[in-house]
This record gives structure tokens, C-alpha cells and sequence, in this order.
């Protein structure tokens, strides 16, 4: 049985088992593979993505959970805080491999979204559930840092 | 065993070289990069073909679009290879960065073998931009050179009189102007020169300036594209179910279970397992979870990690082969006033890059498609081919970005790769592409594992506090033995084990270094920084405790040993002095120092921990010097520092492998920690000045970081780390 949901703005109505997880549905199925796999233990938080505006781990999260509400993924990013989050990434030059970027931007998203001037300490708890092994943890941390200053300005 | 000089470090060079004549890799053959089949799977490849008019070399294409596509041999695996590999090119072309794109060569080790590699085409040994600089220095050159001729013929005028700025040729002023897109027709049509001359480096523009990493916007924004974002008309999925214990083999299965599973379309047996190709991840996750093998374990690796140490430890005092031999450090350990020894423990190591290994295979009877993040592209060519019954000829490697890699994907035998091909060809090789996915539990089972080493150290001391023999034993397993890289072994000497230990810089002596090569069943490989992430820390943990014994400052004990070293001493003092060296700390932290050389780069760190009442160990700043040459990009430099910390504290802190009866306990990123955002302390990179030619900086970060932060432990704690991981010392 199809599922149907909001994917970034537009409604989908995606075939496919409900048990399935998320994560592969909106990249196999969808076709939208910004978000990526990493452990499917909701562990390294690579397949960050926002559910009705939280960030949530989609490869623990069944298709059927997200019936009728508001997914968004990385392609559908058009919210300011998120505009400023990308900027800084490119700004600071944050990427490495790239690959766990798109979690850690969807994270560090949803906590601009929810708190304008992040501290260190929200940071670290926002964030710590992403992990990245090139370890670009302090340019991610400044990042967030500029993304919060230039929504002042 | 006695006085004779010992040298028994190839260079990297030699022995890369020495292993691509080592005869079991097959060297390749040239491919025509352009044609239908030879798509790219990239995006950013599509656009240039069309408008490419002026091809000088393999490595620089210009359209009439005045676009600048570079081509790159090396893998991107984060450590800024393209942007680097573009960044000399467009230098010594004088283009506009903003018209930059990069693009993956083809596998063909006739235009694209690492130089210091010899004849194989690959990335590693941090020798990317080390190996390319002249090459694509004078590839840039000579282009230039030819749209310089291209206006000059245009215009009826010498050369002598053009200038050039930012992909725009001129002449008198600005009076008369051309971008190389519109030269590009022209220059195509005329002899490329023998010889350029290079730019010296006052002129660069480039060189030494932070132009953006040319990968920067894809990988902010989802677009990037990985091998596990490849999509083809028609592609399944597998996933292969391999042994629980290294060495063991299908005995039998039951496919029923798993071939009920929704989605699923075929079971094959191959050599490695057992695979599953399904219509979607999922299905042919489920039918794997599904599927009953039993197992043959007769000639698997049975043995607890534990066990193994055990037999290291014993071997430690048994007769070894000599790795370096100065004086007679046996003599002088007898006669000298005072002794100090330790030895260390160090686990096996998995890389767990966040891209699962994965790859994508088009197979049919005569050709074979591969798309990956592939680091050894020629070996993976060969091997390939060999699993398919083709020539090298017929496989055509699309290198992709890679989501990490760590020296993972760099391996000999082309693990994944070959798993791809071997289930493609056991479908039927009917040209369905099929991409093998790994899960993260299969990368932490999955072995090729930095190996797990025991080193024992004695140390002598004059009644003057005078270091004067120095004793290393190594024990632990060979990563090249038994494959082609094999040739790098001289004298039974591998020299991944003991580079870091055998070539100590200071100045002592008597010094014997000996190496006793074990063997497992436990399949390893190299691990970034190869053999300093171990010898560089029992070099400079036990170096401090030494320091310490002797009453002398660790920094200046060091110092003082290295005069004859001065690249490694202007770290260290760099380092030293950036950190407030010497300035008091308040109780519960400590300061800890330690400086390595690895594929001739130079790097010194101090570490700032906080040991709290628990002894639980936490890393507030580490300040890095870096010597690596000319600095081609100082932002991509310290990126990689920074990189370099927080992956070698991940692996110090919370790094191990352990074997249960020859069963891997961990299964993913909870049993096999690593860094995260509220562990990584504060990092401060400095560069040294320096127009030497530039060496690498991807893994050499790594090598001081563990024990300058044991060092700092022991300054915080008074407690001395021997086995690793520790996040935490007693607190009794």
C-alpha cells in the first residue's frame, strides 16, 4: 500500500513495504540521495532529515511512521537558518569526504531553527549524534557559530 | 647482528615501485578517455566534452566556454586531492579558479601512474601532491605556453609582448584581448613544447592562497555524488553474506527463506559468501537476514585477540631480524648507569569510513563497468578483470568522490571490488548492473584491519642523563606479505612495520631496532599513517618516560637530540613555543609534546588534556606544527591537521578490534567508538614557511597526536599509558 506524505513541499505517494526504512524510500524510491547511509542504527546520524521540522534519523524510522506529515531532506532545504547553515559550510570550508555533510547540515539546521544563538554546550548535544570521520568537528562547530551570526545581521 | 649500518627503509617510492614489477599486478593499458561507453557517471564530467577544443595533455582540457577541466589520477576521499592537483595546474596556466572543474582520469597507468608509485595508477602514502607537482606544474605550463603562441599568431606579434591574467591573453595594455576559450581553436592546432619554464614561486597567485575546494558547494548542498548515489536503468541491489570467522567458507545454504523475500531476484554463491541481489536495499537486506548458511570454520582463525597479545608478548624476547643497527646498543644498555624499559599494546584497527564500501558493476562477456571511489585504480583494473575472465582493457574504472577511506579502499586485493565482479559474474555477467552495498556491520566485520602490534622498549642512560643506546622490539603482522606489494619486504624486513621506529631522528649512539613478523588469520592493511600509528607513539611515549627519567625537560630533551634534524627540530620548537611550553597548567591538566616525520612531512603537536577524579581522560587543545613544503593550500593543510587529530584521538581514546574465539566483538559505530563533536578539542594549526617541494598531508597529522596526548596524561597524572585504547586511567 502506497504511502503519502509531504516531501519537501510537494506531496509523494511512494509503493513501497511501509516497514521500510525511511532512509531508503526517499533515496531508492524518491530518488532524492543527498541522504545517506551509514550505520542503520540511528548511530552516526548520516541519514539526518526533518520530520515535521525535527531531525530525526530516517534509517530507523519505517515509511509508514511518516504518513501524512512533513519530511524534508536536504534537496528541499529553503528555510533562512538553513540558507545560513550552507553558506557557512562553503564559507569555512567544512567538507572533507562530504559524505556525513548532509546529516550534519540537517542537524545543525534544526538547532538554528529552534534556538538563534546556539552556545558550545548546544551545540555538542545537538550535534554529537553526527559523527564524521574526517573529523571536521571545529569548522562544523564555527560554522554554526557564523550560520547564527549572519541570521543577526 | 652486529655493528654493520642496518638500513632497511626503502623509501615509499622504491617500494611502490618495486611492487609494480612485482608481476602479480597487471600492468595496464591505455584507454581513449572520450566515447559512448566511457560515460561518466559524474555530472560534472557531461558538460565538458562538448566544448572541449583544446586538449595539450591528459590533464587539462579548455572549452569555448573558457570552462578548465583538470583532469584527476588521484582519488578525492576528503583529503583535497582535487582541489590541490587543480590549484598547481591552474597556477602555472594562470586561469581564472572560478572556471575550475575537476574530473576523474580514467584507470590507465601509461598517462596516470602515481609517480611514486612507479607504473601503478593509485593514491596513498599521502603522496598525491608530492608525486604530481612538477608533472602537472609543467602540464599547466606548457598549455599556457601554447595559447600564448595561439594570440601571437593571431595577432601578427612576438610572444614577448602578450601578458596574461586570469584565462585572458593581452597585448599592448589592454588595447588587444582574448580569453583562452577563444584561443582555445588555435592552440589546438600547434605544436605542444618540449620545455616550459616554471614559475618562481614569488610569482604564484595560487600557491599558498586559500582558493575554495572545488568540491566544497556539492558537498553542502546533497550533490555530491558517491557510488552509493549511482542509479543505472534496471540496477539491483546485493548484499553478500560472508563468514562469521576469517578463513571460513560456505559449507552449504538454504536460499529458500531469503528468495521469498519480497524483491528479491537471484541467491548466488560466490567465494566470499553468499550474496543476495534484490530490487532495493531493503529487500535484499531482509532476504540476507533470511538466509541459512552453514558454515566450514576447519581452517578459519579460531583465536581470541587476547590470545594473539599473548604470543606477541612472548615473541618480544625471542630472537628477531635486525631493522636498524648503529653501535652496539646491547653493550651499551650493559654499561650504562641507568636503564628505563616499557612496552605498549596497540589493538587492530578498523578505518570505518562513513561511506560503507560499495561498488557498481556492469558486466557482460566483454566488457565490464565499474563505478567506485577507488583508490588503486590499475590493481583494481587487473583484479577485476582477473574475476571476470577479461582483459584489464575491458574494465573501465569510473572513480567517483569516496566517503572516506582511510587506506580501506587501497587494498591489494581489491576486496569489494572483486566481491562486486564476482557477483555480477555469477548473476550471469548479462550486463545488469548491480551495486554490492556493504552495512556498517560488514565494514567492522569485514577485516583488513590496521594489525595489532607489541612493541618493547629499553633505554640506557648515562650517570649524566645522557641517552645512550636505545633498544625497540616490534612485534605484529605484515601488511604486504603475500601480495604483490610484497616486494617491499627486504631482508624479511617489511618496512610498514617498522617506519616511524627504524628511522628514529635522534641523535644516538647505539641503536637497535628489530622486527618479529607474526601471522594471523586476521586479514590487515594499511591504516592512515601505516606504521607511525603505532611506532610513532612507543617512539615518543617511551621517549618522554625516558625524558623524564633522566630529569629533563621532555621538550628540551628532545630539542636537544635533534640538531642534526633541523626540519623536525623547527617543528617541535614551533609547536613548543605556540602551545606557552613550559607555562603552568592547574591541576588536573597536563601538557604533552611528541614530534614525528612521516612520508617526509614534519609534524609536532602539544597536547592540553583534563584528567578528572574519575581518571577520565578529556583533550582540551592540541597546537600542530606542520613542515610539508611549499604549502600549496595552508586552509586544505590545516583541515587535514585538524582531520588528522580528531581521527587518531578516536582511535587512542576508543580505537579497538577485539576477537572473541575468533569472532569480531564489535558491530558498529557503539562497539567500535569513535571521535565525536563534544570530544574534539580545540586545534591550532601552524605552518612552516618553506619553497621545498611539497609532501603530503593527509595522514601524517595522525602520528604525534596519540602520544603527545599520553604524554600529557602522564604530566596530568603522573600515570604512564602502555595499552591502548584509553579514555580513561586509574584513578587510584
Amino acid at each position: 500500500m502506497p504511502t503519502s506524505f509531504l516531501l519537501n513541499g510537494k506531496p509523494a505517494n511512494l509503493d513501497a513495504d511501509p516497514n521500510m526504512p525511511l532512509l531508503w524510500a526517499v533515496r531508492e524510491i524518491a530518488g532524492l540521495t543527498g541522504t545517506k547511509f551509514g550505520c542503520g542504527m540511528a548511530l552516526c546520524g548520516a541519514c539526518t532529515l526533518h520530520l515535521e521540522g525535527k531531525a530525526i534519523r530516517s534509517c530507523i524510522t519505517p515509511l509508514s511512521a511518516v504518513a501524512g506529515k512533513r519530511v524534508v531532506t536536504i534537496e528541499g532545504l529553503v528555510s533562512t537558518p538553513a540558507k545560513a547553515v550552507q553558506d557557512a559550510w562553503v564559507k569555512l570550508q567544512v567538507p572533507q569526504c562530504g559524505y556525513c555533510q548532509s546529516g550534519q547540515i540537517m542537524s545543525a539546521t534544526a538547532l538554528l531553527e529552534t534556538n538563534t544563538a546556539p552556545t558550545d554546550a548546544d551545540i555538542d548535544s545537538a550535534m554529537s549524534g553526527n559523527i564524521c570521520r574526517c573529523a571536521t568537528y571545529s569548522r562544523i562547530r564555527a560554522a554554526i557559530h557564523s550560520a547564527a551570526d549572519s541570521m543577526k545581521a | 647482528m652486529n655493528k654493520h649500518a642496518h638500513a632497511t627503509r626503502p623509501t615509499r617510492r622504491e617500494f611502490l615501485k618495486s611492487a609494480g614489477t612485482a608481476g602479480a599486478v597487471a600492468l595496464t593499458i591505455g584507454f581513449e578517455w572520450a566515447g559512448p561507453a566511457r560515460r561518466s557517471f559524474a555530472a560534472a564530467s557531461s558538460d565538458a566534452s562538448a566544448s572541449a577544443i583544446f586538449s595539450p595533455n591528459t590533464f587539462v582540457r579548455i572549452g569555448s566556454d573558457n570552462t578548465v577541466t583538470v583532469i584527476a589520477k588521484h582519488l578525492e576521499m576528503g583529503q583535497g586531492a582535487y582541489t590541490g592537483i587543480a590549484t598547481v595546474l591552474a597556477e602555472e596556466l594562470d586561469v581564472d579558479w572560478a572556471e575550475v572543474r575537476v574530473e576523474s582520469a580514467p584507470a590507465d597507468a601509461k598517462r596516470y601512474a602515481n609517480l611514486a608509485f612507479g607504473t601503478l595508477q593509485g593514491t596513498g602514502g599521502s603522496s598525491a601532491m608530492a608525486n604530481s607537482w612538477t608533472q602537472l606544474r609543467e602540464a599547466g605550463g606548457k598549455a599556457r605556453a601554447m595559447l600564448l603562441s595561439a594570440a601571437a599568431k593571431q595577432w601578427q606579434v612576438p610572444v614577448g609582448e602578450l601578458a596574461v591574467e586570469k584565462g585572458v591573453v593581452y597585448h599592448e595594455g589592454k588595447k588587444r584581448k582574448a580569453t583562452f576559450g577563444q584561443l582555445a581553436a588555435t592552440a589546438a592546432a600547434l605544436p605542444v613544447p618540449g620545455s616550459v619554464t616554471l614559475k618562481e614561486p614569488k610569482d604564484f597567485k595560487l600557491i599558498g592562497t586559500r582558493p575554495p575546494r572545488v568540491d566544497v558547494v556539492a558537498k553542502s548542498n546533497g550533490t555530491a555524488q558517491f557510488t552509493i548515489d549511482v542509479s543505472l536503468p534496471g540496477m539491483l541491489v546485493a548484499l553478500l553474506k560472508r563468514p562469521p570467522l576469517f578463513g571460513a567458507t560456505v559449507k552449504s545454504f538454504d536460499p529458500a527463506a531469503a528468495s521469498a523475500v519480497p524483491g528479491v531476484v537471484k541467491i548466488v554463491q560466490v567465494p566470499r559468501g553468499v550474496a543476495v541481489v534484490a530490487k532495493s536495499f531493503w529487500a535484499a537486506k531482509q532476504g540476507r537476514d533470511a538466509l541459512e548458511i552453514e558454515w566450514d570454520d576447519s581452517h578459519a582463525e579460531k583465536r581470541s585477540s587476547a590470545a594473539i597479545m599473548d604470543e606477541y608478548r612472548r615473541l618480544a624476547d625471542r630472537p628477531a631480524l635486525p631493522a636498524r643497527r648503529e653501535g652496539d646498543a646491547g653493550q651499551a644498555i650493559k654499561n650504562a648507569a641507568r636503564t628505563v624499559s616499557a612496552s605498549f599494546e596497540f589493538p587492530y584497527l578498523a578505518h570505518a569510513p562513513m561511506e560503507p564500501l560499495d561498488a557498481v558493476v556492469q558486466l557482460d562477456g566483454h566488457s565490464c563497468e565499474i563505478w567506485a571511489g577507488d583508490q588503486f585504480q590499475t590493481i583494481d583494473q587487473a583484479n577485476a578483470a582477473r574475476t571476470a575472465g577479461l582483459d584489464p582493457q575491458q574494465v573501465n574504472i569510473h572513480t567517483l568522490y569516496a566517503g572516506g577511506s582511510f587506506g580501506r579502499r587501497a587494498n591489494p586485493g581489491s576486496d569489494y571490488i572483486v566481491e562486486a565482479v564476482s557477483i555480477a559474474k555469477a548473476y550471469g555477467a548479462d550486463g545488469t548492473p548491480i551495486k554490492l552495498q556493504w552495512t556498517r556491520e560488514d565494514d567492522i566485520h569485514g577485516g583488513l584491519y590496521r594489525p595489532m602490534f607489541f612493541h618493547k622498549l629499553q633505554a640506557g642512560l648515562s650517570a649524566e642523563g645522557r641517552l645512550t643506546a636505545w633498544r625497540h622490539v616490534i612485534v605484529g603482522q605484515s601488511i604486504v606479505a603475500g601480495t604483490p606489494f610484497a616486494a617491499l619486504i627486504k631482508d624479511g624486513i617489511d618496512s610498514t612495520s617498522v617506519e616511524g621506529a627504524a628511522n628514529i631522528a635522534y641523535a644516538i649512539p647505539n641503536i637497535a631496532v628489530d622486527l618479529s613478523t607474526t601471522n594471523t588469520g586476521v586479514p590487515v592493511l594499511w591504516w592512515r599513517v601505516v606504521g607511525s600509528s603505532h611506532t610513532a607513539f612507543a617512539v615518543e611515549a617511551f621517549f618522554d618516560e625516558v625524558a623524564h627519567a633522566a630529569g629533563q625537560d621532555p621538550f628540551a630533551f628532545r630539542r636537544n637530540l635533534l640538531e642534526h634534524q633541523p626540519r623536525m627540530k623547527a617543528v617541535l620548537e614551533l609547536a613548543a613555543a605556540k602551545a606557552g611550553w613550559g607555562s603552568p597548567l592547574p591541576k588536573g591538566k597536563g601538557r604533552g609534546i611528541a614530534v614525528a616525520e612521516a612520508f617526509n612531512t614534519f609534524v609536532a603537536q602539544v597536547a592540553e588534556v583534563s584528567v578528572d577524579e574519575q581518571g577520565q581522560v578529556k583533550v582540551d587543545r592540541v597546537v600542530c606544527a606542520v613542515d610539508c613544503g611549499t604549502p600549496i593550500n595552508p586552509d586544505i593543510i590545516a583541515a587535514q591537521m585538524e582531520g588528522g587529530i580528531g581521527f587518531g584521538l578516536g582511535a587512542v581514546l576508543y580505537g579497538a578490534i577485539t576477537l572473541k574465539d575468533g569472532r569480531i566483538e564489535q558491530d558498529n559505530f557503539n562497539g567500535y567508538r569513535v571521535l565525536r563533536m563534544n570530544e574534539m578539542p580545540k586545534v591550532e594549526v601552524h605552518i612552516v614557511p618553506s619553497t621545498a617541494p611539497p609532501t603530503g598531508v593527509g595522514e601524517p597529522g595522525v602520528a604525534p597526536l596519540g602520544p603527545a596526548v599520553a604524554n600529557a596524561v602522564f604530566a596530568a597524572t603522573g600515570k604512564r599509558i602502555h595499552v591502548l585504547p584509553f579514555s580513561s586511567v586509574s584513578a587510584a
